[in-house]
């Protein structure tokens, strides 16, 4: 059989020996398509004089000699159809056909910094900086036509990478006036946008363009990825989070056939051997000795270590009115709430993986990282290189939904290749997924209202209890702090976001107490704190409708004074066929129904999604089963509707398992859910139906749909469990125990 | 030791040094194959799935001297992307995919399941599936594919 490892030329190699493997495209020299080798890895060798000046049009785009057009992004396809949207976007703005388009992702010496992969921005700015490039080159080669043939731009179209005169005289291609060369152009801010009633392209459902290859085992994954001579290495994770390495023996791993070494650096130890299984074993057969430590708080009581802890500043993030003398109104009735949501691991579903390569001062890694360019940073910070000499490429791995571990197995490989100079791969085991990649932290949220003697909210509090926010923007690299290696602080991601609220009130007071600790290494996880605080603040809504004995919807529009949130919510109530009542009808039988609605205009500023949760309690076991969930959604222009469609049911699904099931657990050493058994998600028998009216809106911006309709599952289900039950739920994960402790109160309340 | 099998319908002989280590590394490492993905190498989650003799197996768990003489299947042999299976046919019509690492292991397991069961419930489909795990939550695109495929193959 015919092996598929790719032996790819060193840089050096490549630019002396293989020369005829290269094309020059658009300026940036890239290596011919090797079979197999995806399109970041194929453009192996670029050199300098590829720009990836962000206000450059070369940076993002190079039309070739055939009209191919490529794209270089700095945001990269975590499996969300970034891909497919973009290619989407650049062939509508040059009007080329779609299958003229290709992109290249996240690779440092050759797309443009576009910052990290998150927040649901990929297309909201780093789509919308494509499109500018994109009519900046159509405008600028349009004027240049006109000009050469001595006509007016309004006398000439352009279809298909073909620009005609209005006299119907044969037009010239985009690939006659300028393929293979440089644009030389700075992207024109003000250069005009095709009109949205034009496109043919933008708002289609363009089928994926990875989908053929990843049901046929035929797309390159990260996991996937050799380079020849490679050398597989395994980390060996200390016994505690903090412990320190005593002594170490391979002896026993020796035995093994294909072994090769250990690499030990402090904390940090690692085995390489010739083949995976070797290094698995490897691994097992290592003896070490960790010292005993036991940093991490009692999980038992983790809300009043969150609730104990300093906190380094206190910051409000909305205010109006006078929160605190409103609160002091004669005769006000007050509302106070505290809701908690548990540790969450994001539980890729492949574990990390890296390869890097050390050579003549130059180290290339190749990462399924959501932030190449900071990545790059992060290495040349621990390994005490210029950036310059570090290279990161981006390679699709399973999906990561935040920062999880791929940066980390980045680093590992990096730091095992420039110790040993031999190309090596690091594979994480699930074990390391689970019980080391950095986590979405415990977060605490108290509330208050009060209520005047008409039945109106007279003020509204919150204080939302979040780990802080050092300067840096990254998540510390753990094989830094293993290996006591120069590192950043530990960085939450901006988990403020969404603890104000959409709603017109006279007095609002929304605070965050940034805390100086948090149990283990927080990161973000899709919706980061944006979940959360929607948790609490749609959870508290839903409180202050039941106790003035509100229908939930009339009672939210009552307070929203914006004309797409109410368009939003009435189209989600014909939707869901949403009948007017108080919540908490109380019927008798085991198993009980109810519904719950949740809102959420996304950071105050953007997405807005609207949902309806139907469930089931069981109460007597206290399983809850979440049936069906109707989505309004309004991301403002779509791109693919289809895209946007795939994109809300994996909100939903993905957050109704973090809702009901999910938490970390960990002892005082370390995380102790290391496996599928002990940390489960939602497995197919409970996923729910889910239904979507998507709201277009072609003339408006383009806003990000990765996370808004994740915002607002807890609160949903934790309203219909209450409307069912009578019970309140305010802490995730609503598991059985907790709903039955919730049905005790509400019986004895 | 030697260890002789047929890998989607030919004749493979591999060398292992180790008869206890799984088939998983010798299809990806040895036999270059990409189908068949490592996600957990406890058999908890699916995607390593195989067929061995037309049954849905976890090839991480699976000692690759117990293949011996046996017929294996991987996504490969089951469809290519010029004559697609109608499962691959049909997750490409459901768009049923998103980071599309989980794949391998719905389209395996379904395969072998709709060899037996004709025209399965959604029910019966769910709990076929019940131990394959999809983080993304492409669940409900995966049942359609797997409708979709079962109506056409009826």
């Amino acid at each position: 059989m015919r092996g598929t490892t790719i032996a790819l030329p060193s840089l050096q190699q490549g630019l002396n020996e293989s020369r005829r493997d290269f094309l020059k495209t658009g300026g940036a020299l890239v290596v011919t398509f090797a079979l197999g080798v995806p399109k970041a890895a194929r453009a192996v060798a670029a050199t300098a004089a590829k720009t990836v000046a962000t206000d450059e049009v070369d940076a993002f785009l190079a039309i070739d000699a055939r009209g191919r057009v490529t794209l270089y992004s700095g945001k990269v396809d975590l499996g969300t159809g970034l891909e497919t949207a973009f290619t989407q976007i650049t062939a509508e703005e040059l009007s080329v056909p779609l299958d003229r388009v290709t992109v290249i992702q996240g690779d440092t010496a050759l797309t443009p910094d576009q910052g990290v992969t998150w927040g649901s921005l990929s297309i909201q700015i780093g789509g919308m900086q494509i499109r500018q490039a994109a009519a900046t080159a159509r405008e600028a080669l349009l004027s240049q036509v006109a000009t050469e043939h001595g006509i007016t731009k309004e006398q000439v179209t352009v279809k298909d990478g073909v620009i005609t005169p209005a006299s119907g005289e044969k037009g010239w291609s985009y690939a006659e006036i300028v393929g293979g060369r440089d644009l030389h152009l700075k992207v024109d801010a003000k250069a005009p946008l095709k009109d949205p009633k034009d496109y043919t392209i933008v708002g289609q459902p363009v089928p994926r363009l990875d989908i053929p290859a990843k049901v046929t085992g035929t797309f390159t994954y990260m996991q996937d990825f050799r380079l020849e001579g490679m050398i597989h290495a395994r980390v060996i994770r200390p016994r505690g989070i903090g412990s320190t390495l005593q002594t170490w023996s391979d002896a026993k791993a020796r035995q093994i056939p294909g072994y090769l070494k250990a690499v030990r650096q402090e904390n940090f130890l690692a085995v390489l051997a010739r083949s995976e299984w070797a290094a698995i074993k490897a691994c097992r057969a290592v003896e070490a000795t960790w010292s005993d430590w036991q940093g991490l708080p009692d999980e038992a009581k983790v809300w009043e270590y969150v609730r104990e802890s300093d906190s380094v500043s206190v910051e409000d993030v909305q205010k109006a009115g006078d929160s605190a003398t409103a609160m002091k109104t004669a005769g006000a009735r007050i509302v106070s709430a505290s809701y908690d949501f548990g540790i969450h691991t994001h539980g890729s579903i492949g574990p990390s993986c890296a390869v890097a390569r050390y050579q003549e001062g130059k180290l290339t890694v190749w990462s399924a990282s959501q932030q190449t360019h900071l990545l790059r940073q992060q290495l040349a910070t621990m390994l005490g290189m210029q950036p310059e000499s570090i290279r990161c490429i981006y390679v699709e791995g399973a999906g990561c939904y935040g920062r999880n571990g791929h940066e980390d197995a980045a680093a590992d490989a990096a730091l095992l290749a420039k110790q040993t100079g031999l190309p090596v791969r690091v594979q994480w085991m699930r074990q390391e997924e689970h019980g080391w990649d950095p986590k979405g932290p415990p977060i605490l949220i108290d509330m208050h209202a009060a209520l005047g003697g008409d039945n109106r909210v007279l003020a509204w509090e919150s204080e939302a209890f979040l780990p802080h926010k050092p300067k840096e923007q990254a998540v510390t690299l753990l094989a830094a702090e293993l290996a006591g290696l120069p590192h950043d602080d530990a960085f939450p991601g901006n988990i403020q976001q969404s603890l104000g609220i959409p709603y017109t009130l006279p007095n609002i007071r929304a605070t965050v107490r940034w805390l100086a600790q948090t149990p283990l290494r927080p990161s973000w996880i899709r919706a980061p704190g944006r979940m959360q605080n929607t948790f609490a603040n749609e959870g508290f809504m839903d409180e202050l409708a039941v106790a003035i004995g509100a229908d939930p919807l009339q009672f939210r529009l009552h307070y929203l004074n914006d004309p797409r949130g109410v368009e939003l919510l009435r189209r989600l109530a014909a939707l869901s066929g949403w009948t007017g009542r108080p919540a908490g009808g109380h019927a008798p039988g085991a198993v009980l129904k109810g519904r719950g609605l949740a809102y959420v205009k996304y950071e105050l500023y953007r997405t807005y999604v609207g949902v309806v949760a139907d469930v089931e309690v069981n109460r007597e076991s206290g399983k809850v089963s979440v049936k069906k969930f109707y989505v309004a959604h309004d991301c403002g222009q779509i791109i693919n509707p289809d895209g946007v469609r795939n994109q809300v049911e994996g909100n939903i699904v993905q957050t109704v398992s973090r809702t009901l099931l999910e938490q970390v657990q960990f002892d005082r050493s370390r995380v102790t859910s290391v496996d599928w058994a002990s940390y489960p998600i939602l497995k197919f028998p409970d996923v729910p139906d889910v239904a979507i009216d998507l709201i277009d809106r072609p003339a408006e911006k383009p806003w990000g749909v990765g996370e808004p309709a994740a915002s607002v599952v807890p609160a949903a289900i934790a309203n219909a469990i209450f409307d069912a039950t009578g019970a309140r739920l305010r802490s995730v994960p609503m598991t059985p125990t907790k709903v039955l402790a919730a049905l005790h109160e509400a019986r004895r309340a | 030791m030697r260890i002789s099998f047929q890998l989607n319908g030919k004749p493979v002989s591999i060398s292992s040094e180790d008869p206890q280590m799984p088939l998983l590394y010798a299809l990806r490492d040895g036999l270059s194959l990409r189908g068949p993905r490592f996600g957990c190498g406890l058999g908890q989650y699916g995607a390593c799935t195989v067929h061995l003799d037309g049954a849905a197996v976890r090839s991480c768990v699976l000692p690759v001297s117990a293949v011996a003489g046996l017929h294996v299947v991987t996504l490969e042999g089951l469809g290519t992307p010029s004559n697609l299976h109608p499962l691959q046919q049909a997750f490409i019509a459901e768009q049923a995919v998103q980071c599309g690492y989980c794949i391998n292991g719905m389209i395996m397991q379904a395969a072998a399941f709709l060899q037996t069961t004709h025209k399965p419930t959604e029910e019966q489909i769910r709990a076929e599936l019940a131990e394959n795990l999809c983080r993304c939550g492409t669940h409900v695109r995966i049942l359609r594919a797997i409708k979709r495929a079962a109506d056409s193959m009826a």
